[in-house]
This record gives structure tokens, sequence and C-alpha cells, in this order.
């Protein structure tokens, strides 16, 4: 576990509120649901239907904006304390996962709470609820994994 | 098609920036966050809920409206049904994103610090959506269109 430093409430407040901003022009102007899983597969035309330009250009746009973000905005050092083992094994579960259950924190947590889906709605209680346990059996019962 | 494009663009800036100001890019924020019964950081909660705030905005707009700005119809999905694979894909996905503190979005944007451990968690994560499409196709030939 790494020491992290204080953070004020205006960044996650202001960071969310762009995010969400995001999801809403990318509702009212393309039509479409901004959930960062899937359109991360339509970007290697995953989904059945080709390699999407506006996937590309989507993937393209979070490059370009974390990039301008950390150089301008915020330098923010990424604490990352998982061995090699647990990334592949987390970053394999992630990516099944999401496109298993068809969404992740951004298609189901803030576009499908923001329209009231059933389906997201079971779906962010369902990861995050397994999410917290198991933080909570790493760090308290196993007493820290790396 | 370019006008949905420089919208994707757009939307994937705001949408990197958003997770580097939000410090959502930080596996150590999520996973403090997460961890509910350690030093519990709220911050995600702010973001959460500051992402909520345009995207339900937009949600209600688009009630009124019978097409997005340019595109032909909306893309939003219909389905209501609540099966086990969207329940077993949140618990994946859950279990995930506890390992390690990443999720589809900070995982595309943190490639921009160059770590490591950022390229080797995003290669992974693009097996297991291959691994999900593979397996989805070897399921139902011909592909169904999604």
């Amino acid at each position: 576990m790494t020491n992290l430093p204080e953070l004020n409430f205006i960044w996650p407040l202001s960071g969310g509120l762009l995010i969400g901003l995001s999801a809403a022009l990318y509702l009212l102007l393309n039509g479409r649901i901004a959930g960062i899983s899937g359109l991360t597969a339509s970007a290697f035309g995953w989904t059945g239907a080709g390699i999407s330009a506006l996937g590309v250009g989507f993937l393209g746009g979070i490059l370009g904006g974390a990039a301008i973000a950390f150089a301008y905005i915020r330098h923010a050092e990424l604490a990352i304390a998982s061995s090699p083992l647990l990334l592949v094994i987390g970053g394999l579960l992630v990516g099944f996962g999401t496109r298993l259950g068809s969404g992740c924190t951004s298609g189901h947590g803030v576009c499908g709470l923001a329209r009231l889906s059933p389906r997201s709605i079971v779906a962010t209680i369902t990861f995050m609820a397994v999410a917290a346990a198991t933080v909570f059996v790493t760090r308290h019962v196993i007493g820290g994994l790396s | 098609m370019t006008q949905r494009i420089l919208v994707s663009i757009f939307c994937g800036i705001l949408f990197g920036v958003g997770l580097v100001v939000s410090d959502m890019v930080n596996p150590g924020r999520v996973l403090a966050f997460l961890d509910v019964a350690g030093a519990w950081d709220p911050s995600l909660a702010f973001v959460m809920g500051g992402a909520l705030i345009p995207s339900s905005i937009a949600y209600a707009i688009k009630r009124r409206c019978t097409r997005p700005a340019f595109d032909a119809e909306f893309h939003v999905p219909a389905s209501r049904t609540i099966d086990g694979k969207l329940v077993s894909g949140a618990v994946l996905f859950g279990l995930g994103w506890g390992l390690v503190g990443l999720c589809p979005g900070p995982a595309v944007a943190s490639l921009v610090t160059g770590r490591w451990e950022a390229i080797l968690f995003a290669a992974a994560m693009l097996v297991g959506m291959f691994a999900h499409r593979v397996a989805t196709s070897r399921r139902n030939a011909p592909l169904q269109a999604r």
C-alpha cells in the first residue's frame, strides 16, 4: 500500500463533471453510449461490425486528453503496486469481464445509471461490491497482495 | 461521418482530461476508495456523482429528441433483461478491478505515462477482450452484429 497525498474534492468533482460532459455530448451529438470497454473493442473490430472509426477516434482522444492533462493541468504520480502476474490476471479479468457483462464503469456506471437502465444498475452494484470485497480480502484477510 | 469522428475525438479528449483531473487514473486512489474497511478515500464518489449530473441531464434531454445531432437515430441499448452473462461479466470485471485498481478508461489514459505496468495491464485487457470475441464468434457463427 502506498501513501496517497490528500486530494481536495474539487479535483474529483471537476474531473467527474468533465467525464459526464463527455458522455452527455457523445449521446446528444453521436447518439451513442460513451462506454470505454465497448469503444475499445469496437476500435479493434471486435464487436462484429469491423473497425469503428468512432472507437479509434475516442481512444485517440483519451490518450491526447490524458497527455495534455498530465503535462499542463495535474502532475499526478500513479500508485501502481501490483506485480506483473497480478497486472496480467487483472487485465485479463477486466477485458473479458467487461465484454461479457456488456460494459464497465463508464458504460454501466456513468451512462447506464443516468438513464436508470435496470441492467446497468445490477451490473454497477455487482462490480462495485465484488471489487470492494476483493480489496477487503487482499488487504485485510490475506494482508496485502502485490 | 466526419462530424461524428470529430465528436468522438473531442469527447475522448474531455474524457481523458477528466480521468487525470479526477485522479481516477490512479490505481492507488481507486483501491483506497474500494477499501471501505481501511483508510477510506471518498474521492471516487465525487467522480461518479459529478459525472452523473451532466449525463443524467443529457438522458433527460434525449427523451425529447427524435434523433441525435449527427446521426439518423440513437444507438442506445434497449435490453432490460438481467441474465447470467451480465452478472458473471460484472463479477469478473469487479475481481480484476479490485485486484489492480484499473478499469478500461483509466487503463487507456494511463498508457501516456509510459509506465510498463500500465502497458502490461492494457495489453492483458486487450487479450481478455479478444478472447471474449473469439469465444462468442465460435458460439454463434455466423456472427451476430451488436
